[in-house]
């Protein structure tokens, strides 16, 4: 059976309370045969300067994504790099990384496109574990194969398409960028364009929240309260809404998804991973500049 | 951008060469490498760091000066922090390289010199446009002080 929930309390004002372990739960698991820990960097050299022991590396550049077209791999290639890492279908996969665990909610998006049963996020992720002077290893854990079967890919449910954001237009959506790259000025610095598109600005109706609001100081999710008062109260979502979030390609967005999704609990939320590099480089598509949603 | 089908400096074809002479896997190994052989900045710029320009284009933090001596040498400083070791490792690469060059020889320097590292199907072109925006401030840099 599978590796027991963290019933730590802040955990359980949350909608699912089990998609989150606390550094204290993942130390006293690390042993457990039936958990596999992946880290999933901003950085990817950040693993090989140091992991948390056990830890496998899984690599959004290079392993989640189709190295031809711009789409995440398949059923066949995620079964066989799952198996590589040592992850089975019935593993617990724990997931953490840099920057508030940023592209690790982007890996556990990704694995959730695929239905993986049981992933969840070290609430604080790798600033976390490091400042509580937890180890690190530089070895790279000798793991045997997982088993795998070939589970195509569910995009209906949390992946938004350019065509249905534009069918979803006046309907809720949050834009998750920094309030430069909103309002459009961020593409104006002469001669180093920064995001590679070729207009500036946003969705229009979007309302602006940056991601990172999410998290407190020490890099883990703000309590319940808090996200309702930013999500709810100031961006003005109720939890029936059907929402769409999105940043520049999508792993920012997932997550303020995982958030919105997982600990708020909205039945209907997906993320729009063509984001701004597809928004802000198609044809006719509206715009809106400035700071007003 | 200019010169860039232009011939690489031997110190910067060795680096190209280290790199695309190894399988992917060993590759990153190398760039880390580099990161760690990023020198510290020295006082008059570590308790200065207005007197450095910051690189936008990197998604980390990475702050550089560049100093023309009076024999037209070229010195580099560098200032990335610890945990962003990609960036690091990139202004490890173009310390390494073309620190102690001649002026000209900095300027002759292809701008797409990034592309030659065989790196990119490993880290993100976000990524490498900020190894290539580091070079161009570089240059850049080198032209101002000449002038």
């Amino acid at each position: 059976m599978a590796v027991p929930y963290d019933s730590a309390s802040k955990f359980q004002e949350y909608a699912r309370p089990e998609m989150l372990v606390s550094t204290d739960w993942l130390a006293e698991h690390l042993d457990d045969p039936a958990l596999v820990v992946a880290e999933s960097d901003e950085d990817v050299l950040l693993y090989e300067t140091g992991h948390i022991p056990g830890a496998v590396k899984l690599d959004w550049h290079t392993e989640l994504n189709d190295p031809v077209t711009r789409d995440y791999v398949h059923g066949v290639d995620f079964a066989r790099l799952m198996e590589e890492k040592g992850i089975s279908r019935d593993t617990t996969l724990v997931l953490y990384g840099d920057r508030n665990n940023w592209w690790a909610a982007y890996a556990l998006w990704v694995c959730s496109l695929f239905g993986h049963p049981d992933v969840r996020l070290l609430d604080g992720g790798r600033a976390k574990w490091i400042a509580e002077g937890r180890p690190l290893s530089t070895e790279v854990p000798p793991r045997s194969r997982g088993s795998y079967p070939v589970v195509e890919r569910d995009d209906s449910t949390i992946r938004a398409f350019r065509d249905q954001v534009v069918a979803h237009l006046g309907l809720p959506m949050i834009d998750v960028r920094s309030p430069g790259e909103y309002s459009g000025e961020l593409l104006h610095m002469p001669d180093y364009p920064q995001e590679g598109a070729v207009r500036g600005g946003h969705i229009p109706d979007a309302r602006n929240v940056p991601w990172a609001r999410a998290a407190a100081e020490d890099a883990t999710f703000r309590t319940r309260k808090e996200l309702e008062a930013i999500y709810q109260d100031e961006a003005g979502l109720r939890p029936d809404d059907d929402v769409v979030v999105y940043c520049r390609i999508g792993e920012r967005s997932s997550h303020t998804w995982f958030v919105l999704h997982h600990l708020l609990g909205y039945p209907h939320v997906r993320n729009y991973d063509g984001s701004w590099t597809e928004w802000g480089n198609s044809v006719r598509v509206p715009i809106r500049r400035g700071e007003a949603p | 951008m200019t010169a860039d089908a232009g011939t690489l400096h031997p110190r910067l074809q060795e680096i190209a060469e280290d790199f695309t002479a190894m399988p992917d896997s060993q590759r990153l190994q190398l760039l880390l490498e580099f990161s760690e052989e990023l020198p510290p900045l020295p006082a008059r710029y570590a308790d200065h760091h207005d007197l450095l320009e910051q690189v936008p284009e990197c998604q980390s933090p990475l702050f550089l000066a560049v100093e023309v001596d009076a024999d037209d040498v070229v010195h580099l400083f560098f200032d990335a922090p610890r945990e962003a070791p990609t960036t690091r490792g990139f202004a490890g690469i173009l310390h390494a390289g073309l620190d102690g060059l001649g002026a000209d020889e900095v300027l002759d320097t292809p701008g797409e010199f990034p592309s030659r590292l065989g790196l990119q199907d490993l880290v993100s072109p976000l990524r490498l446009r900020g190894l290539a925006a580091m070079l161009a401030r570089i240059k850049r840099q080198v032209r101002e002080h000449r002038s």
